[in-house]
């Protein structure tokens, strides 16, 4: 096991055991809440941990690293972005989806750029958005979002 | 953290294609694929396409449980009163780092933000704060960091966090000053809004249904 799961594991054991001793009712709700999330995420996590052995087993890494690859540069992004807007994926689970694009040569930026959209752009999710804060602000967030995805790509291509 | 479709969305009317649960589907779909693809090409691919799954099983099964009894703490401990009272006060600076804060607390699938945000722009909350609310409880919300941590390694993620952070504020202002100059309940804005009266929406406490089961 790695430096990041040990330290994690340690935290939420020590964040538990500080709740039940503050509180045994509350620590069980949210044990509950807990397994009630996983319930909810296993069948997507269990396809997307398939999806991704499919993708890395017999999707060409040329494929890949050409469309949204190192040398694909701006419309690489531009594919990956509106990927992500398209698929929507919670953020859990889209990391590692996208880390197995890049472990096949996709680029950094796009990375960056299918991971925003991916989170914060659903096209599935909109008529639920418009619905609840209205067109004007449903249309203008997720406009907005397409574009800061592509921003923080290039920024986070410039940076690593 | 929406994993699940629109089709528990409590508000949402239940048509039939509402209903489905599509990461099911989506499940169901992958099974056969997978086991297909694997039969089939028994040499290289097939065994390496198992093997990288089940390497990426073994990472999630050790760090999942891990963070879902973190979001769990937290769901249950912070009340959700608090985000409503500090980010409907909250203006300027304060305003927005609050958003980003409360934003970054785990509380819940996407879907429970929408009536959230509802209910702070009626109570007047600004709509850059509100967009910044909403981009972070979407892609920077701090338990699933881990997870970015864990799987794209340090620098990608912390680049990333950076980035986002200061591209959501940006993007927040320039949403307001350009299309919500006199706010959200402006003229002609609020008649867009077919929503259910904001009453039914604070009640759906996720830790409320939880204890009901």
């Amino acid at each position: 096991m790695d430096l990041t799961s040990t330290i994690v594991l340690i935290i939420s054991a020590l964040l538990l055991l500080l709740s039940f001793l503050k509180d045994r009712k509350k620590t069980l709700a949210s044990l509950k809440v807990a397994l009630n999330v996983a319930k909810r995420l296993l069948p997507s996590i269990a396809a997307i941990i398939l999806l991704v052995g499919i993708i890395v087993g017999f999707v060409p890494p040329a494929w890949v690293a050409r469309s949204i690859g190192t040398q694909s540069g701006a419309l690489g992004v531009v594919i990956a972005t509106f990927i992500g807007a398209v698929l929507f994926i919670p953020a859990i689970i889209a990391f590692p989806l996208a880390k197995s694009f890049m472990d096949m040569g996709a680029g950094t930026m796009a990375t960056a750029a299918f991971i925003s959209t991916l989170t914060m752009v659903g096209f599935v999710f909109l008529p639920l958005e418009i619905k609840e804060l209205g067109k004007r602000f449903a249309l203008t967030r997720n406009a907005m979002s397409l574009i800061a995805a592509v921003i923080i790509a290039i920024i986070v291509g410039v940076i690593l | 953290m929406s994993g699940e479709t629109v089709a528990e969305h409590p508000l949402s009317e239940k048509s039939w294609r509402k209903k489905i649960r599509w990461d099911w589907v989506f499940l169901l779909a992958t099974i056969p694929a997978f086991v297909v693809l694997v039969i089939l090409f028994r040499g290289n691919k097939g065994s390496k396409a198992t093997h990288v799954s089940w390497e990426y099983f073994k990472e999630m099964a050790i760090i999942l449980p891990a963070v879902l009894v973190i979001m769990g703490l937290v769901t249950v401990w912070v009340e959700k009163d608090l985000i409503v009272r500090f980010l409907g006060e909250g203006s300027g600076m304060k305003g927005i780092v609050l958003s980003f804060i409360l934003g970054s607390i785990p509380m819940g699938p996407l879907y429970i933000a929408f009536p959230l945000a509802y209910v702070l722009l009626k109570k007047g909350a600004r709509v850059a704060n509100i967009v910044i609310f909403l981009s972070a409880w979407a892609c920077i919300k701090l338990p699933i960091e881990i997870v970015e941590f864990q799987f794209m390694g340090w620098k990608f993620a912390l680049a990333r966090y950076l980035a986002t952070l200061v591209v959501v504020v940006v993007m927040s202002l320039a949403v307001e000053k350009l299309f919500f100059p006199h706010g959200w309940a402006a003229k002609g804005v609020e008649e867009e809004y077919v929503g259910i009266p904001s009453e039914k929406v604070t009640e759906e406490e996720i830790v409320e249904e939880i204890e009901e089961d």
